[in-house]
């Protein structure tokens, strides 16, 4: 299949690896990847901060960017429900009639990682390799807008040489929430401590997750404390092989 | 609207923005304690009753749809349960806003000549501040339920809809108990002995006090029927002993047929304190036979911001709200913060999208920001409230109210989201901001993270680190990538990571 690889600015900037290891993960899958070099970024900062109708110009560009594209496939379900959830809401609110259509025609076409591969490639295997103790954080967006399910477990439980442990109270917000982690720094704090004591409490090497915005705020944290947990990207634990798996470690050094 | 004299009424403008409020319910390690084992508890056992129910997806939907069509007619259905309360021996009054409520239901105490009346648990009466309304008119209101009686006693507010006094242990109870009841030097802090001191005394004022005042759970427009649920029974005492009942009500609580409540009746104990059924509901229809309960009932229907929030085609869906709490318990914000830090009688999530509408976005502006967007509320409200719809859609008015000054338009954020805003639209500046901002970050990395920012985000580095724009975008390396590959001297595979 021919996939477009949305990676969002955030992945973009900040976390690479993330972007490169969908890239080994879907060729190795046999999928033909492209990334449109005129992507930006999907507008969900702006949206959620009231800034509504400034995310308009973003969601035109994000169409004219990806009208053409046979799937689009991205690693962040937060970004991944903007366009799917909050575009159509943009475009009718303050877009035109043509939008609209764009919208409606392309926001089903646009996947999270792991439900693409799970949901609509069918695939649980992928032949990864990682030899690591590992929990993993369900992000609010994954689960209470996309409804992400059970798809990114299905793809780690199938990862050979992984020990998979289950995270007390997984699906509680860290406390991340974009702007809110700013405007409401204490609170949010607050929600991140809890939320690290329960990963420690895992004694995993790895934290991941299928959001990288929540992986910055918990892996922020972790950092901080000295804690020697390290944030991974799911898409980053699938594409690791027998053949990299030493260098596995460094991923996010 | 004049509120001259009166003390500063619940719903009305926070006095603090929910950050700073909230800062100072974070540091109350007491407070933490208590929330955080209410609230764990609770969501437990609601998961459990819940999860009994083959068809509670079918519930929601039903509820979340009666509500709807019954805000869409509500004009009708309220003329129509004017004429059934009528009909029935009742009296219905109109008003406007909280002065107006405060107003009938004086006039209606002081024509008994009543200096007295017992409550039944009720927010809307602690919307429109009607216990200090009345002690400004020389009339004394006593609270029943245990809980209300607590926050009373202790001169205190509510920090929760259902669990007024969830922030508060055994402990603290007893001192207040100690400190204001007759009798209880010797008072214990088990929960026994705490709910004989608090009998004892309201016994005494079910018998002698002449009127009381309830809010409203369901009103049913077809047989002018008022429906009151609770746990203790105290308020089933106020409904038979006194010989005049008022309930006020706020418009939208209406149904409008006998039927509908066989939904409610449902959603709401489950979703509110976890149980099958609720232990106490109350209906009753117009005026009790002699000596059967109250011969004089008066409905007082009110409005106070709720049609103006009703004319909010996006916000309307707050006022579906069947206030069973469940949102509250299930909000990791409100876990730490408790209810204080929202300055409102409704906390939480409801709050956080019902008080700014009442009150006007421009008053209350914090409060749609009170909240991380994680989506739980929405999940558990029995009525299908979509919460962070509503809270996001509240934002946008934020922002749409400060950019229409010059102070809002000048202000750093606002500067900022559109300086953001037309470096993403186009490629090119995108990518040059990526550089800049990695020149820019070259003083601040030290061991590969960012350990403080300067102004606003500092908040962000008081304890977590930054990651720094990466040495090499993706971008970048697609680029690369894809020139090596152009010019075959490099297999492929080898930039991967
Ligand atoms: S908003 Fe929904 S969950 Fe919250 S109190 Fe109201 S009905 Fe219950």
């Amino acid at each position: 299949m021919r996939v477009s690889l949305f990676i969002t600015c955030f992945n973009d900037t900040l976390f690479p690896n993330t972007g490169k290891a969908m890239v080994a993960l879907l060729e190795r899958l046999g999928h033909q990847v492209e990334f449109p070099m005129g992507q930006t970024c999907c507008g969900q900062m702006h949206y959620n901060s009231g800034y509504q109708r400034e995310s308009l110009p973003l969601v035109r560009h994000f169409v004219d960017v990806f009208r053409d594209a046979e799937v689009v496939v991205s690693p962040s379900a937060s970004c991944v429900s903007m366009v799917q959830e909050v575009y159509p809401r943009v475009a009718a609110e303050f877009g035109d009639e043509s939008l609209r259509r764009e919208v409606a025609a392309l926001s089903p076409r646009v996947h999270e990682l792991s439900m693409f591969l799970v949901d609509v490639l069918g695939v649980e295997d992928v032949g990864a390799y990682f030899p690591h103790r590992v929990t993993f954080h369900t992000t609010c967006h994954s689960k209470r807008m996309l409804h992400i399910g059970e798809a990114p477990q299905k793809l780690l439980r199938k990862v050979r040489g992984i020990d998979l442990v289950e995270l007390p109270r997984a699906d509680e917000c860290c406390g991340f929430g974009g702007t809110f982690a700013v405007k409401n720094a204490d609170t949010s704090i607050a929600m991140l401590s809890d939320k690290i004591r329960c990963v420690l409490d895992t004694r995993a090497e790895y934290c991941a997750s299928a959001d990288n915005s929540c992986l910055m705020h918990i892996g922020g944290g972790l950092h901080r404390q000295r804690a020697g947990v390290n944030p991974i990207h799911l898409a980053e634990i699938l594409a690791s092989t027998d053949e990299d798996a030493p260098a596995a470690k460094e991923v996010r050094s | 609207m004049s509120r001259e004299g009166v003390p500063p009424l619940p719903v009305s403008a926070p006095a603090m923005p929910f950050q700073d409020a909230a800062r100072l319910s974070l540091g109350d390690t007491q407070l933490r304690f208590n929330m955080g084992k209410a609230t764990t508890t609770i969501r437990a056992k609601r998961y459990k009753v819940v999860d009994e129910m083959p068809d509670w997806q079918n519930l929601r939907e039903a509820g979340r749809a009666i509500k709807d069509r019954t805000l869409r007619h509500l004009d009708k259905y309220l003329i129509q349960l004017e004429e059934s309360v009528t009909r029935v021996g009742g009296k219905v009054h109109w008003a406007a806003d909280a002065e107006d409520a405060n107003r009938i239901v004086a006039g209606i105490v002081k024509s008994h000549g009543a200096k007295e009346v017992v409550k039944i648990k009720s927010l809307t009466t602690d919307e429109i501040g009607l216990n200090e309304a009345l002690a400004h008119q020389g009339i004394k209101a006593y609270e029943t339920d245990l809980a209300e009686l607590i926050i009373q006693l202790a001169d205190e507010r509510s920090s929760h809809i259902l669990v007024p006094a969830i922030h508060k242990s055994r402990a603290e109870i007893r001192e207040i108990f100690r400190r204001t009841l007759e009798n209880t030097e010797h008072l214990g802090d088990e929960p026994k002995e705490l709910a004989a001191a608090a009998r004892a005394h309201l016994r005494r004022k079910f018998l002698t006090v002449p009127v009381a005042v309830s809010g409203v759970n369901f009103g049913v427009a077809d047989t002018g029927t008022i429906c009151i649920v609770e746990s203790e029974g105290n308020g089933r005492m106020c409904l038979t002993l006194p010989k005049v009942l008022v309930s006020v009500m706020g418009i939208e609580k209406l149904v409008p047929t006998w039927r509908d409540l066989e939904v409610f009746l449902q959603l709401l104990p489950r979703s509110s304190t976890a149980e099958r059924m609720n232990p106490y509901t109350s209906f009753w229809t117009g005026i009790a036979p002699p000596g059967d309960g109250p011969d004089e009932f008066h409905l007082i229907l009110l409005d106070d911001g709720r049609s103006k929030v009703l004319a909010d085609r996006n916000g309307r869906q707050a006022l579906h709200c069947i206030r069973c709490s469940a949102c509250l318990n299930i909000c990791p914000v409100y876990e730490r913060t408790g209810g204080h830090a929202y300055n409102s009688v409704y906390p939480g999530p409801i709050g956080a999208i019902l008080t700014p509408q009442l009150v006007g976005v421009e008053n209350a502006g914090s409060l749609p920001y009170a909240s991380s967007l994680c989506g739980a509320c929405y999940e558990v409200c029995p009525v299908k409230i979509n919460i962070p719809e509503v809270l996001l859609h509240l934002r946008g008015e934020v922002v749409r109210h400060k950019q229409a000054t010059l102070a809002g338009k000048l202000s750093g954020e606002n500067i900022a989201m559109q300086t953001v805003a037309r470096v993403f639209a186009s490629p090119r500046r995108y990518e040059a901001a990526q550089k800049a901002g990695r020149l820019g970050q070259k003083l601040m990395v030290k061991g590969g993270v960012i350990e403080r920012l300067p102004g606003q985000l500092g908040g962000w580095t008081a304890v977590r680190d930054v990651y720094p724009i990466a040495p090499q975008t993706f971008r970048e390396w697609w680029k690369q990538r894809e020139k090596v590959s152009n010019t075959k001297t490099v297999p492929r595979q080898e930039a991967r990571p």
